[in-house]
């Protein structure tokens, strides 16, 4: 009967019910928005150290992240690396922001991402057009589909410049995009060299590959005393030196977890507000309720009951704005992500956020005089 | 008749307000309630009868005195203890009705029995029985506002029989009545206190009532002032020498 109850209360007033689940439809949207903004901005940062194969990164000195990498690294990196017990491969990666220009004119900033995919250390993902083989070919270049109008191409056998060599797309990816808005372009190590016109042996990073059974902390520590003027990292450690660069030096992580906490509180304050006049407009049933002999616990089931179907009604509702946003999302340069993990987290915040607001409703029950219902 | 109370309360006092404003609401009252029995309580307004029923349904603490239901002391209860007596022993029937607006007849009674933790199919099968006892079978499913006043009354008094209480409180049971609906809530009361041998209280201000009692109380100022069973051969009426006690408590 809690629920009947519940359920007939709620839409007792339907103008109150609709309030409600407005607040709270809005409330989910924006918080899922956020959060998955918030998502989709994590996946892009990490996303080359996610597909790269290494367990450890050897980077210069104080390198932010992975687009700026810091002073280049020189052979005698590589061959201390490759010297040290239980290092199966040490494979340079070349990662720099780079002019591009386009053909039609004018320019725009590029990640150039100088990789040789056969050393097994990061190759392009997802080549929904020619073939990762394709990087190979002269003055190759691979974009992803998503920044075609950014670099003023159209497609396959286009051509444009980077700094002051010519290049060529060979092959297109889908989805690899990047959080600083200047698309990720891959080339080979060597070409990627000489389009900078940096040294012939110069990287910006080594991507360290293990041999089978050996320690990575203990190659680790042993790196850090060889490679001296350098930093060996983790693939965790460098994602979160990445997320932080990116995320929260800049502001822009908290500025979206602040949001979400922005759409909670609202959230929270009107059905809070709702199911407070909601209580005090039923408070004789509640009073006739404590008169037949319900425990104060029964009355507050009916009440969280309330708040748990407004919140489950809401989040219906307001997951399905926010999977129809995602979906008009998904071509933008900064894609919203929505995951089950988050899908999951934003029911239980939702059913948390009525939880909180059912406790003004319940203090006002709380005080409830039985007596009341003799009043006439 | 068993002589054995099913309600006894002894020396009830109750004060309410505080400081200059302080009223002594009850002054001493001592009363017994048995089962089978229809007993009116009759006053003029502010003699204290609602305050009475308040406390002799476990609703609100006196200031002094004991109340005992079905043999268990509500002495020193707090709120819930208090709630758990009335869940298990009391049946309460308001002027007003006091139903649920958005629930039917049968989910009405049926929330009655859910407080007490009843299983939902138990609630179901007792819920319509009560109903049909009260001569409602054919309404379960309506609402409170397509029913007429007597009806709804019978739905609370179905709600009030339906957790087998040893006692009925009711307030002003045929205030909202008309004539006819009013004799018939009253005769349901009082068929109640003699086939389900429980003990019915009803506060009521309308002489129609008489006909149905078995015994009838008077309180004034907060005082027992007479307790009549006017359907007793002897015709016995138990005049309370309350002066001693005004005096006591002037």
């Amino acid at each position: 009967m809690i629920v009947t109850l519940a359920f007939r209360n709620l839409f007792h007033d339907r103008i109150r019910l609709i309030v409600t689940l407005i607040g709270i439809l809005f409330s989910i949207v924006l918080v899922a928005v956020q959060l998955g903004l918030y998502l989709g901005a994590r996946k892009m940062i990490i996303g080359m150290i996610e597909n790269a194969s290494g367990e450890l990164w050897v980077t210069s000195y104080g390198a932010k992240s992975f687009e700026e990498g810091g002073i280049l690294l020189t052979p005698r990196e590589r061959h201390a690396a490759l010297s040290t017990p239980g290092v199966k491969a040490a494979i340079p990666l070349l990662v720099t922001f780079a002019e591009w220009r386009k053909p039609g004119g004018g320019s725009t900033n590029a990640v150039l991402v100088g990789t040789n995919p056969d050393d097994g250390g990061l190759a392009p993902w997802n080549v929904v057009k020619g073939s990762t083989d394709d990087i190979t070919a002269p003055d190759s270049i691979i974009v992803d589909t998503s920044y075609l109008d950014d670099l003023g191409i159209k497609g396959i056998g286009d051509t444009a410049q980077i700094e002051t060599g010519r290049v060529r797309v060979t092959a297109l990816t889908h989805g690899i995009r990047s959080f600083t808005m200047a698309p990720y372009v891959f080339t080979t190590l060597n070409r990627s060299r000489s389009l900078l016109g940096a040294p012939a042996d110069a990287y910006s990073f080594l991507i360290v590959r293990l041999e089978d059974g050996a320690s990575r902390e203990r190659v680790r520590d042993a790196l850090r005393a060889r490679l001296v003027g350098t930093e060996i990292l983790t693939r965790d450690e460098f994602r979160d030196r990445s997320l932080d660069q990116w995320l929260f030096s800049t502001g822009a992580g908290v500025a979206l977890i602040g949001g979400a906490i922005l759409g909670l509180l609202v959230g929270t304050v009107i059905v809070a507000q709702t199911l407070y006049s909601s209580t005090k407009d039923h408070l004789s049933e509640f009073a006739t309720l404590r008169a037949l002999g319900s425990s104060s616990g029964y009355i507050h089931k009916v009440i969280l009951t309330q708040a748990g179907l407004s919140g489950g009604i809401g989040y219906g509702l307001g997951m399905a704005i926010a999977l129809i946003v995602v979906a008009l999302s998904e071509r933008t340069p900064l894609p919203i992500i929505m995951t089950p993990g988050l899908a999951v987290s934003l029911l239980l915040l939702t059913l948390f956020m009525c939880a909180v607001s059912a406790i003004s409703a319940i203090v006002k029950v709380t005080k409830i005089d039985p007596a009341m219902v003799f009043s006439k | 008749m068993n002589r054995t109370p099913i309600l006894e309360a002894r020396g009830i006092t109750k004060e309410l307000g505080e400081g200059a404003g302080k009223v002594h609401a009850l002054r001493g009252v001592s009363l017994k309630l048995h089962p089978g029995e229809l007993t009116l309580l009759m006053g003029p307004s502010g003699s204290g009868k609602t305050t009475l029923l308040s406390i002799l349904g476990c609703i609100l603490s006196p200031t002094a005195g004991t109340i005992s239901v079905a043999g268990e002391s509500a002495d020193g209860l707090g709120p819930e203890g208090l709630a758990d007596l009335r869940r298990r022993h009391i049946g309460f029937v308001f002027q007003s009705y006091n139903l649920f607006p958005t629930l039917n007849a049968l989910e009405n009674v049926r929330l009655a029995l859910d407080v007490r933790g009843a299983r939902p199919v138990e609630t179901i099968a007792r819920a319509e029985a009560a109903l049909r006892e009260v001569g409602l079978g054919h309404r379960l499913r309506n609402f409170p506002r397509n029913m007429s006043g007597g009806e709804q009354q019978r739905v609370a008094v179905a709600r009030a029989l339906a957790g087998k209480p040893s006692v009925i409180l009711a307030d002003e049971p045929t205030a909202a009545l008309d004539s006819e609906n009013g004799n018939s809530v009253m005769q349901l009361l009082s068929q109640i206190a003699k086939d389900r041998h429980h003990a019915v209280l009803a506060v009521t201000h309308d002489p129609r009532t008489h006909a149905y009692a078995d015994r009838i109380m008077r309180i004034e100022d907060g005082l027992i002032i007479s307790d009549d069973r006017p359907a007793d051969t002897s015709r016995n009426v138990t005049k309370i020498d309350v002066s001693k006690k005004r005096k006591a408590n002037a």
